[in-house]
């Protein structure tokens, strides 16, 4: 589905992705591991097209196509899905309106008419228990006022009804109380199935006690320095990074792909 | 050397002058004489004139605009019909070219202690009734554009609530503007409303421009709230894209009443509105809700200033601007809290979108107190489309101009929201639509 090759990315100059190496196929779930600035996020921000971010060498394919040829926004109605580490307020706009203006948009581009709002009302019903959200959230703007926890789950509640191919979390358990990780880990866990793949950027371990990974990769220094299973994950939170990341330069010898 | 414009003004005042309504009555006399030596000596303001510091009238007072004389002709329904806001029934009063329009009005039934007329037929038949009041809630030191509306008054609203009384049905007044070839008519459209204690009422005052001639609206609106009196004050500007447009928007407000004043500009090439709210009684509350939107090269301009003259009271100013193009825009917003004033609550925001690198807006907040107990704030902030909230947007898959139309919708709607009446709100989300979004619709933000 996903197939990163030697990906080089600067930004604002500087080289912050040093020849990224990763396949991630339908049906699997990988975690990216990795200390603060490893280059977890610009992986992330990359995959999704955000401005700023430089691909100096390398590519990506996204079943089969040139990632890279297309916008943002086709990404999205294609099926690449970002689950935001700081989800943006938007005043004025609701959660509902947003939730139908992105599945319409989407629905439009496959080729599939616009749900009506009974049909429409009673999925988001549906995906709103799933996330254990109260309804009214659904009439207040775009994470206005939401807690930290609140923007996380309704970020997953997005990804809920827009049923991604691919979808990425950057850092999505970070500042969640262990109640709402297990929501989140729900949420994301009730999407699974063949046709999907997930992508788990992530700094901690505890996540993946609850989305338990496929593969374990670990970024260090803008490469991955380690791949492994989820036995990878457990190794890193008893030894801790620092290992890994001293010997990343001949670790870069050592990453390949899944 | 004497301006030969200001004096063009001047002289064609005496030619007119007896044919002015109600110009029989020596009050109504020196009450347009002082308006016409008052002009005589401060003529047009000038960038030099701290409260005109952004907004250059010389392209208007270049040349003498000519009065409407005789009631407009070449209007009639079928040209007014697309002007209807859907859903709204009111009593509605039309104006053209200054002129009050039998034909194209409709005062429906009004119960009794409620009157709905207009100022040249008062004048002429009871001129009585409004000495004393025309000119009285206006400023002692009026700019020429209300100075000139004084000495020429000939027409306009004139709306008295008598005591307790309720109106159901919003009053609608429509200045319909045509202009004529020669680009130098100007109509002073004159109101006063008169809203006696316990009485409640919805005024929308409507500036519309029929066709592409330029012409001159200078206007003012007085506005009396008694006590405990409720006013819903709605203006809408739309006159055509050439005029220029100036309006005086007086009110005095007794104890306990209410008002809200709902200042919405679209139109004109220069628009200038001055909003002055006394609010001289205890326990007197005043809300002010403006959106203005210019596009092109227009130039939109809104002063306001809130008197706090007496202990209690609440006043909530909010402003919202979006500009594009070569648009400029003014927020003037003063606030005075008298040292009398004490447990005021005042409240002032102003937000501009710039949606254009070369689109501009000067605003001024500005606070005076001389109370010490009070609750006073106020801000203002300029700004563009965030781009992180764009990216978001996007990443949901809405194409980029999508996004930021939505963005955009959601700024103005935050004021929109304000206004009470439903038809003018979903009326209004059509305009934005039409100016701004380029005919892109948006389903129900609800």
């Amino acid at each position: 589905m996903l197939k990163i090759e030697n990906l080089h990315v600067d930004v604002d100059g500087t080289p912050i992705l040093k020849g990224i190496d990763l396949e991630v196929r339908a049906g699997e779930v990988h975690a990216i591991m990795g200390p603060n600035g490893s280059g977890k996020s610009t992986l992330a921000n990359v995959l999704t097209g955000r401005d700023g971010y430089e691909v100096t060498q390398g590519k990506i394919s996204y079943r089969d196509r040139d990632l890279f040829a297309l916008s943002t926004e086709e990404r999205a109605r294609e099926g690449i899905f970002l689950a935001f580490q700081y989800p943006v307020e938007i005043p004025g706009v609701s959660n509902l309106y947003l939730l139908k203006a992105a599945l319409n948009s989407k629905r439009k581009h496959l080729g599939l008419g616009e749900l009506s709002a009974v049909e429409f009302l009673k999925l988001i019903k549906e995906k709103v228990k799933l996330v254990q959200m109260k309804e009214e959230f659904l009439h207040r703007s775009v994470n206005q006022g939401f807690s930290g926890g609140e923007k996380k789950r309704n970020e997953i509640l997005q990804l809920a009804v827009l049923e991604p191919l691919l979808a990425i979390l950057d850092e999505t358990d970070s500042g969640l109380d262990i109640d709402a990780l297990k929501i989140v880990a729900h949420g994301v866990n009730s999407l699974r199935d063949a046709e999907r793949a997930i992508i788990v950027v992530t700094h901690y371990q505890r996540l993946l006690d609850y989305i338990v990974p496929d593969y374990v990769h670990v970024l260090a220094n803008g490469r991955v320095v380690k791949s492994g299973d989820k036995e990878l994950a457990l190794e890193l939170e008893k030894h801790g990074y620092t290992q890994l990341v001293q010997s990343s330069g001949e670790g870069a010898a050592r990453s390949a792909g899944a | 050397m004497t301006d030969p414009v200001r004096q063009s003004y001047v002289d064609s005042h005496r030619s007119v002058a007896q044919r002015l309504p109600g110009s029989a009555q020596p009050w109504l006399r020196r009450v347009r004489e002082a308006g016409l030596s008052r002009f005589n000596n401060v003529g047009f303001p000038t960038l030099r004139d701290e409260d005109w510091k952004y907004t250059d009238v010389r392209v208007i007072a270049k040349q003498p605009f000519l009065p409407v004389l005789d009631p407009g002709d070449g209007v009639d329904g079928e040209r007014l019909r697309p002007l209807s806001f859907a859903g709204l029934e009111s009593h509605r009063c039309v104006f053209v070219n200054g002129h009050y329009a039998p034909h194209l009005s409709a005062l429906g039934t009004l119960a009794d202690g409620i009157v709905v007329d207009n100022l040249a037929t008062v004048l002429n038949q009871q001129p009585r009734e409004l000495e004393g009041e025309l000119g009285r809630s206006a400023p002692g030191e009026l700019h020429g554009f209300a100075a000139l509306n004084t000495a020429y008054l000939m027409d306009g609203a004139y709306v008295r609530l008598g005591r307790n009384c309720e109106l159901e049905l919003p009053i609608e007044l429509i200045y319909v503007s045509t202009g004529t070839d020669d680009n130098r008519r100007v109509t002073y459209p004159r109101n006063l409303i008169i809203a006696e204690s316990g009485s409640r009422a919805v005024i929308v005052e409507r500036f519309v421009g029929l066709g592409q001639n330029r012409y001159l609206t200078s206007a003012i609106t007085e506005v009396i709230a008694g006590p405990s009196a409720h006013i819903d004050y709605y203006k809408l500007q739309e006159e055509s894209q050439r005029a220029y447009h100036v309006h005086g928007l007086y009110l005095e407000q007794a104890r306990d009443s209410a008002v809200t004043t709902n200042n919405i500009a679209l139109g004109a090439a220069i628009a200038r509105t001055d909003i002055q709210v006394s609010l001289a009684a205890p326990g007197t509350c005043s809300k002010l809700n403006g959106l203005y939107i210019g596009t092109g090269k227009q130039h939109i301009d809104n002063h306001t200033q809130v008197d706090h003259r007496s202990p209690h009271c609440i006043s909530d100013e909010f402003y919202k601007g979006v500009l594009d193009g070569r648009a400029r825009a003014v927020f003037h917003g003063r606030v005075v809290v008298h040292q009398d004033a004490q447990h005021t609550d005042a409240q002032q925001q102003n937000k501009n979108l710039l949606l254009s690198p070369n689109a501009e807006v000067d605003t001024k907040p500005q606070l005076e107190i001389y109370a010490d107990d009070v609750k006073c704030s106020h801000g203002a902030t300029v700004g563009q489309l965030d781009p992180d909230a764009i990216f978001y947007l996007r990443s949901r898959a809405l194409d980029e101009s999508t996004a930021r139309n939505l963005l955009t919708y959601a700024f103005a709607n935050d004021v929109i929201n304000r206004f009470a009446l439903d038809p003018i709100r979903r009326a209004m989300e059509g305009r934005l639509v039409s100016k701004l979004l380029h005919g892109q619709q948006l389903e129900d933000l609800a």
